[in-house]
């Protein structure tokens, strides 16, 4: 086992780009907190971490994108300032994003045409890509629009365009997130041989097999420090998986066993294509959430929630009636306002612009999802007096803290708008609520309002869909956990039968028998690393 | 019909279609950088009134071209500080321009309505322009027909041949792609904004300068409108606008011999054919959209303020 | 040096007042240099333009007369675009909507009515139906097109004007003609059952300014009170949202687009119906493109049109007298409206930016 602590020491050879003591601060918020990272030529570095941990942060700072508040980078010792992305680039520094920056409607050939210097067109440009398709098995049409193209064929074009520049290290933002399990292999040959060239990758990924599988050496963030280095193919992936969630346990509310009742939400077999490119399809997916039980979806960000949640909301409706039923009704394809008639209540994960529109009043913010079931209109008149009277029943019960009588909701912090809109959905006394990061950049004391709100409402006895990405909160809330990979739900499993590792583990798109398998065996290694 | 009446039809076509080929070549430009600017009209008719005064203080049609093109450029410079600049909405901006454009050009042609000049002269090549039939029609005519001709063939070089006018494309396609690719979304922008005042201008120009060789105010009588259906007909592509325009202006001519004729068609319905084929071309292009792509370009009218 | 603009994150609710009020002055100031460059004193030209129709019973009238039909358009529009759809062809509905209630009008020519007492009274209203009606109609083109084929709205209703404009003149050339008029283009003159009532006797001002401040308070109570009006207030300021209140994208496009046609249809036909009495090759004098910036001046909201469509009737009707007193060009006015319309929207940046000029330079090129 060779990891070892973040500080120590280290030996070997100058690497050829290093970071140093790198701190990042947006106003209150310490993104980074004093990382070190050291890449070597001829390495694929990872970076792991949960969403939130820190990694693209640390990302764009070392293309140039972000300048540190504190801290240093180096190129082969010397201390180099990357302030913006050419100084980067003229280090040779490269970088594929992970959402690309292509035009739709311009060839392959334009695309790439538009960072090369100019002398470098029509034949000789179309011939260097050639010349770099046949190399590395990066076959391109350039004379295709991107438009007509595969998210994998765009991916080679944002590497081929970064490698016309000839880079010394290449950085990859989870370069495996939109491509299928064959481009996926054919990108990693290409990465190979890239390795095998000299040139460092630093590999940012939350894939733990494919960080096992590709890497050498491996940082881990958590939380926007290191939390430990290893070499992940000494690892295994339970054990990565505990580095990166951590293991520190909370005090969880003991839970009385309620016997088991009606079933209030049922997905049955939902199959929903990707909505767009950087979307994920939901498969096969099936679900059962009882009167009384608050059912938590773990996984990493976009791996498919919010197309769970607009599936479930009605935003974007089934292809049958029976995929989604609520109280025994088939639901499937009824839009929003009458899922809502039929006792279901939703609350986005984006506060600003999806659960609440930031420039309209808070009374007319309770109007837009309670129009259709609250009375609040009458022959198609707006009772105002009664929209402001359910506003302050929301601020009251919520302790919602706002200036002037009826401000915008723009204009509340994080965790009042949050409370806000969290209250107007539980003051409806649903049913059925489905509730995506209730607690997504809120305050502690807020996030713990809200999720008392949310236990005492399952308590009434509404059947409660929790999705969140936050495995202290799920274990502190539901009552059984089921993981979202890929758009594919494992089954679920009652909190009090799992760990954090496990979850973490299915979170990383380990198997389910691997995961729940040796549940007994605690991870003991990996806890040493994070000591 | 004699052969005289044919060339004759074919040069009076070309006539009407060359301040059209010019406004539009010039909008097709800004529209390619994502810029919809609906003051094609008002920019028009002040290049019209401008280059009228400025020719007739000066005596020069050239001077008189270029008052035409600095009106253009001035108010087109306004509409980029609006709209580029200050992210205002371009289509109450462009129509701002347009009315302006018209109050402006009355204030500055007032003084001269009524007065005439010569019109551009006619170029006269010692052999070429005596050639029978191909000679008028291809070696007689003002500087402006030329002009129009050279912008064609140069815009459609620059789109399709030069970097720089990939950039331009490829801003036009998606400014949050290419601004995060480093490049200056706004300053071509407003460029190509600028050179859409410009081509409007000498549009104008032609109108009080070759043409109809005076000013009358609101002379170029929607003119700057048809160039903006134009550009959307031709599907933003250069030579497009140029065969369109002829076929417009084809359409005019052929309305005023069917009249003359009396046939039995309404002079509207043939006048109404331009705006008519216009629609359809947007039906077919938003038809053609839907197995993938856009031929219009995608960040067309879509505000960009850049973050930092 | 480099325009950078930073959202602010809350709209600025004072700035929102101040900013149309801070560009009218800018507008004025401009337009008392340009009046004082063309000799004459602009104090003096102030009082034409802004004081002086203000002082005269039967010019009052006529402000109210122009005002009307652009503050009635100019609130339909609103609708429109608040919904951030951009019907620019209020024009054409309003043409549309003249001609309809015109051909109701001719239709009904000497009509002696029914029964013995010889009603008329159904007349008017069928006219004021029709013209509706017939812009809603007409503005549906660009909306199906739009919902159903994803055809940008813009250029289809710009050029329907186009086509409504040579219909209208295909008519009164055509089928419409009077047939004892000389061959005049226009069409016989209405009975009095089909000309909207002066409100005073012997005055100008007609049944169609009530009937245009009826629309707007009408499009007022829509707008804050019901729930289709939330609908559109909600589509613009925050799509998402609107989608998660369950608001159906294609319904709100009909929606707004029938308001804007109907208000302009109306607008039309009392025009046809009040001021003009029959039907000619020109029936607006750009009242639908004029409204556009009424609708911006107002700040889309009712209240501000209204504001905003006397405004701009006062500039045109103390325009004309200017014409008169002063010697100053009607293009004055028009130069002016546009001035003003520009100022406006780019003041209009203050309130939702933070608008900061950066010194250029190499170093600050390298940071940016």
């Amino acid at each position: 086992m060779d990891a070892t602590v973040a500080h120590a020491p280290r030996g070997g050879p100058t690497p050829l780009f290093g970071a140093y003591g790198i701190v990042k601060r947006f106003g209150a918020f310490t993104a980074n907190d004093g990382i070190d990272l050291e890449i070597r030529a001829g390495e694929v570095h990872a970076l792991l971490g949960e969403n939130g941990a820190g990694k693209s942060t640390l990302m764009k700072i070392l293309y140039g994108l972000l300048e540190p508040t504190e801290g240093v980078v180096t190129h082969r010792g010397d201390i180099v300032r990357l302030a913006n992305p050419d100084a980067a680039r003229a280090l040779g520094i490269g970088m594929v994003f992970q959402h690309f920056s292509l035009c739709e409607n311009l060839t392959v050939a334009e695309n790439i045409a538009l960072v090369m210097p100019p002398a470098l067109r029509g034949r000789a440009l179309t011939e260097r890509i050639a010349g770099l398709g046949r190399d590395y098995g990066l076959h391109l049409d350039p004379a295709r629009p991107v438009w007509s193209l595969s998210a994998g064929e765009r991916q080679r074009i944002e590497i081929v365009r970064c490698l016309l520049q000839d880079p010394k290290l290449v950085i990859l933002d989870e370069p495996t997130s939109v491509l299928t399990p064959g481009e996926a292999e054919a990108l990693f040959t290409v990465l190979e041989r890239l390795r095998d060239e000299g040139r460092a990758l630093l590999y940012i990924s939350h894939r733990l097999d494919e960080v096992r599988r590709l890497c050498t050496r491996a940082t881990i963030l958590r939380g926007g420090r290191v939390v430990g280095t290893c070499d992940p193919q000494a690892e295994t992936a339970r054990s990565l998986a505990a580095l990166m969630v951590g293991t520190q346990v909370r005090e969880v509310r003991p839970k009385a066993n309620r016997p088991r009742s009606a079933d209030r939400l049922v997905v049955d077999h939902l199959t929903l294509p990707a909505p767009g490119l950087h979307a994920t399809p939901l498969r096969d997916l099936s679900l059962t959430v009882a009167e009384g039980e608050i059912l938590g979806i773990a996984g990493i960000a976009g791996n498919g929630q919010a197309e769970l949640f607009d599936a479930l909301s009605g935003e974007r409706r089934a292809p049958n009636p029976e995929a989604v039923r609520l109280d025994g009704r088939p639901a499937g394809t009824l839009g929003i306002n009458a899922r809502r008639r039929l006792g279901a209540a939703f609350v986005p994960e984006e506060r600003n612009g999806h659960a609440a529109a930031p420039g309209m009043s808070l009374s007319e913010n309770a109007l837009l999802s309670r129009h259709a079931t609250a009375p609040l209109s009458r022959f198609g008149l707006l009772r105002l007096g009664a929209a402001r009277d359910l506003a302050r029943r929301i601020i009251e019960a919520f302790d919602v803290r706002k200036a002037g009588p009826d401000p915008a909701a723009g204009t509340l912090s994080g965790g009042n708008l949050q409370k806000f809109v969290v209250g107007r959905e539980i003051l409806a006394e649903p049913g059925i609520l489905v509730i995506n990061q209730p607690t997504w950049g809120v305050d502690a004391a807020a996030a713990a309002h809200i999720r008392q709100a949310v236990l005492d409402l399952a308590g009434r006895g509404c059947a409660v869909l929790v999705i969140s990405q936050d495995l202290d909160e799920l274990f502190e809330v539901a009552d059984s956990i089921a993981v979202l990979h890929a758009g594919a739900l494992s089954s679920p499993v009652p909190t009090s039968q799992t760990s954090r590792a496990a979850v973490g583990l299915l979170m990383g798109g380990a198997g389910e028998a691997e995961a729940h398998a040796p549940i007994a065996a605690a991870p003991a290694d990996a806890l040493a690393a994070v000591s | 019909m004699s052969f005289d009446i044919v060339q004759m039809v074919l040069v009076t076509v070309l006539t009407a279609a060359t301040p059209l080929i010019l406004a539009a070549i010039g909008e097709l430009v800004a529209e390619r950088a994502g810029v919809l600017n609906l003051g094609v009209e008002g920019m028009m008719v002040l290049g019209a009134a401008m280059g009228f005064a400025v020719a007739t203080q000066t005596g020069s049609t050239l001077l008189g071209a270029c008052g035409g093109v600095g009106a253009g450029l001035l108010l087109a410079a306004l509409f980029g500080l609006l709209t580029v600049g200050l992210a205002a909405n371009q289509v109450a901006s462009g129509l701002a321009l347009t009315i302006l454009g018209l109050g402006l050009s009355g204030l500055v042609g007032a003084g001269y309505v009524g007065m005439k000049r010569d019109p551009a002269p006619h170029l006269h090549l010692p052999v070429l322009s005596d050639l029978p039939v191909v000679g008028p029609l291809l070696f007689g005519h003002d500087a402006f027909v030329y002009a129009a001709a050279f912008l064609v063939a140069g815009v459609w070089w620059f789109l399709w041949r030069s970097r720089a006018g990939l950039s331009l494309r490829a801003i036009g396609d998606d400014h949050t792609a290419t601004h995060a690719l480093g490049l200056k979304v706004r300053k071509v922008r407003f460029l190509a904004v600028l050179f859409g005042g410009a081509c409007a201008g000498l549009a104008g120009a032609y109108l009080s300068l070759a043409y109809t060789p005076f000013w009358s105010p609101g002379m170029t009588a929607g003119r700057g409108w048809i160039a903006l259906a134009l550009v959307v007909f031709a599907s933003w592509q250069p030579v497009r606008v140029a065969a369109g325009a002829l076929l417009f202006g084809g359409a005019t001519v052929l309305q005023l011999h069917a009249q003359a004729a009396g046939l039995g068609l309404p002079g509207q319905l043939l006048s109404a054919v331009p705006y008519l084929a216009t629609i359809l071309a947007l039906v077919a292009l938003s038809l053609g959209r839907r197995q993938g792509g856009s031929s219009a370009p995608a960040a067309l009218g879509r505000v960009f303020a850049p973050s930092r | 040096m480099r325009l950078d603009l930073l959202p602010r994150a809350r709209p600025s609710p004072w700035l929102d007042l101040l900013s149309p009020a801070l560009a009218f002055l800018a507008a004025v100031l401009i337009g008392g240099v340009a009046v004082a460059a063309l000799g004459v004193s602009p104090v003096q030209a102030f009082v034409t333009y802004f004081v002086a129709p203000l002082s005269e019973l039967w010019s009052i009238q006529e402000v109210a007369l122009k005002a009307a039909p652009l503050a009635l358009i100019a609130t339909g529009l609103a609708f429109c675009y608040r919904a951030n759809l951009w019907n620019i062809g209020a024009e054409g509905q309003f043409v549309v909507g003249g001609l309809a209630g015109g051909c109701v009008a001719i239709a009904t020519q000497g009509s002696q009515g029914f029964g013995s007492q010889g009603f008329t009274g159904w007349i008017l209203p069928a006219m004021l139906a029709a013209g509706t009606l017939a812009g809603i109609a007409f503005a549906m083109i660009p909306a199906l097109l739009r919902v159903k084929l994803g055809v940008s709205e813009i250029l289809t209703s710009l050029m329907l004007v186009y086509v409504a404009q040579l219909l209208l003149d295909y008519m009164v050339r055509g089928p419409l003609r009077d047939p004892n008029g000389f061959n005049f283009p226009q069409s016989v003159s209405f009975d009095d059952a089909a000309r909207l009532p002066a409100l005073f006797e012997g005055e100008s001002l007609h049944a169609g300014v009530p009937i245009a401040l009826f629309g707007i308070g009408l499009g007022a109570l829509v707008l804050a009170r019901t729930l289709f009006g939330f609908e559109v207030r909600a589509v613009g300021a925050s799509p998402r949202a609107a989608g998660f209140a369950g608001f159906s994208d294609a319904r709100l496009t009909l929606g707004v687009f029938a308001i804007s046609g109907g208000a302009a249809g109306l607008a039309g036909i009392c025009e046809v119906a009040g001021r003009i009495g029959q039907l000619q090759p020109e029936i607006s004098p750009g009242y639908g493109f004029t409204a556009i910036i009424v609708a911006f001046l107002g700040r889309l909201s009712p209240p501000g049109i209204l504001l905003a469509a006397l405004v701009i009737a006062l500039t045109t009707i103390g325009g004309e007298g200017a014409q008169i007193d002063l010697k100053l060009p009607l293009d004055l006015t028009r130069a002016f409206q546009g001035l003003l319309l520009g100022l406006v929207l780019g003041a209009d940046v203050l309130t939702r930016y933070h608008v900061r000029l950066v010194p250029g330079g190499p170093a600050a090129k390298a940071a940016s």
